[in-house]
């Protein structure tokens, strides 16, 4: 199981807590990360990753074990620790303000 | 007694603003959705607690939200809209070709018989329809297929598709206005468009007469004669007699014709409004006052409707799907502003009053009128 936590608004949408598990088949990637978590809950689709391109949304970030993996080619295995369990793989909004 | 429901879309969530007939106390529900943007809420016809909403970010994109039960309770619909085959190009803002791009939805439009069927009016600008309450969208692409489609450019707002309006005579019949592309009908359902921009003048775009490329910016009927339209026009506010084969300017005497919404009376189909704003470098009211023009004979005579809104300071803009009436016996009509405020008239303008002050900037205003 991969740990996946969310940003807030997305937490709102998919009414989950900011954290969720779930069951990637095969090697986890961003990819197959992200596929089990759409066909998890759905409602994502589209919010991660855009409809058609299945690009990252520009304003979203992948982080985890504190590294910025949002330029990662999506089919790059993902850290030891996330695949373990032991740190989750973390989608993040840009910040943005002012 | 009747009720009244007004559906406020603001940049930072919805409400739902509901009083009895006499329209005097407010119950203000919300924010739903907070911290996104509502672009639209429209109830549908058919069912009145069948509500649709746009919400949309810049950091996640678009949802579609739907209710059953008046606004208490939403559920996520299909938020999937692609462009009909391979998309093409249209023109960006250096004249050079850019790909079609879903952006956002910009407006709903609830069927007037069937609450599942929605039509939605996008960025980039295309019509789409839902048959199944929101839950997947096929763009009526013969619309975008129009052989000017290609050149459309955008507005400052983007390439958007911000009105629908369904002839409530014709069910063929569907007027969209595009920003800025100008306004099109079909008379087929759809299949086939018609550009219904002959006799506006802009001289924002080379041939200031030409089939297409016209900012307008809001478009609006009255049910009991849907072949007159009324236009506000990034300048000029114009009418049509013929379902928008021609059109002829009713500016009149405002004090200036730019502005975004116009609307018409529930019950005078020849009383309109709108909004003069300053103009479209300054988008506020003229002289810091904020002022509802109203025509009872169907344009070029306007009288300033001030009753109750602010007449020194006021320096908010009024969007062009902010402004909305009621069916009840007096009218009632509404505006939201950028300020946050939503102002209400129980009596066709005579007098206002705010019903919430500090909201989001308002993005949309929508009423239902309850049996």
């Amino acid at each position: 199981m991969i740990r996946v936590t969310l940003p807030f608004h997305l937490q709102t949408l998919a009414r989950v807590p900011d954290e969720v598990m779930v069951d990637v088949p095969g090697l986890p990637t961003q990819r197959s990360v992200l596929d089990a978590l759409e066909a998890a809950y759905p409602v994502l689709r589209g919010t991660i990753r855009d409809h058609a391109t299945c690009k990252r949304r520009p304003y979203l970030r992948f982080f985890a074990c504190e590294q910025d993996l949002s330029h990662d080619l999506p089919d790059a295995p993902l850290p030891d620790a996330v695949v373990a369990g032991t740190e989750p793989f973390m989608v993040v909004g840009a910040m943005a303000g002012g | 007694m009747s009720n009244v429901r007004v559906l406020v879309g603001t940049r930072k969530g919805a409400f739902v603003l509901t009083s009895d007939g006499k329209r005097d106390k407010w119950t203000v529900n919300g924010p739903h959705f907070g911290g996104w943007e509502l672009y639209h809420v429209k109830g549908s016809p058919a069912d009145p607690n069948r509500l649709y909403a746009s919400q949309s970010s810049s950091w996640f994109g678009q949802v579609m939200q739907r209710s059953n039960d008046a606004g208490k309770t939403w559920e996520a619909v299909g938020n999937k809209f692609e462009y009909d085959g391979v998309p093409g190009t249209h023109q960006w803002y250096d004249g050079t070709p850019h790909p079609w791009e879903f952006a956002r939805v910009w407006h709903l439009e609830p069927s007037l018989t069937d609450p599942d069927t929605v039509y939605a009016g996008i960025q980039d600008a295309a019509l789409f329809r839902s048959t199944d309450g929101g839950q997947t969208w096929l763009e009526m692409s013969g619309l975008r297929k129009h052989h000017t489609g290609n050149s459309w450019q955008p507005g400052a707002g983007g390439l958007c598709l911000h009105t629908i309006l369904l002839d409530p005579t014709n069910a063929q019949r569907i007027y969209v206005a595009i920003s800025a592309a100008g306004a099109f009908r079909t008379d087929d359902g759809g299949a086939t468009w018609t550009p219904i921009n002959r006799g506006l003048r802009s001289e924002g775009i080379p041939n200031p007469t030409a089939e297409v490329g016209h900012c307008v910016h809001r478009i609006a009927l009255h049910r009991s004669r849907p072949g007159v339209l009324f236009m506000q026009k990034h300048w000029d506010v114009m009418r049509s007699d013929n379902g928008g084969d021609s059109w002829t300017e009713v500016s009149g005497n405002l004090p200036t014709d730019f502005g975004f919404p116009i609307d018409v009376h529930a019950h005078e189909p020849e009383t309109i409004y709108v909004v003069p704003i300053k103009s479209d470098s300054e988008h506020f009211p003229p002289d810091g006052k904020l002022r509802v023009f109203r025509s009872r004979n169907g344009g070029n005579e306007w009288e300033p409707l001030t009753n109750g809104l602010p007449q020194h300071d006021c320096y908010v803009n009024v969007l062009r799907a902010a402004m909305a009436v009621d069916s009840l016996d007096a009218c009632g009509v509404y505006f939201g502003t950028t300020g946050g405020q939503v102002y209400a008239s129980a009596n066709g303008g005579d007098t206002w009053s705010a019903i919430v002050r500090d909201l989001p900037p308002v993005l949309s205003v929508e009423v239902q009128t309850l049996a």
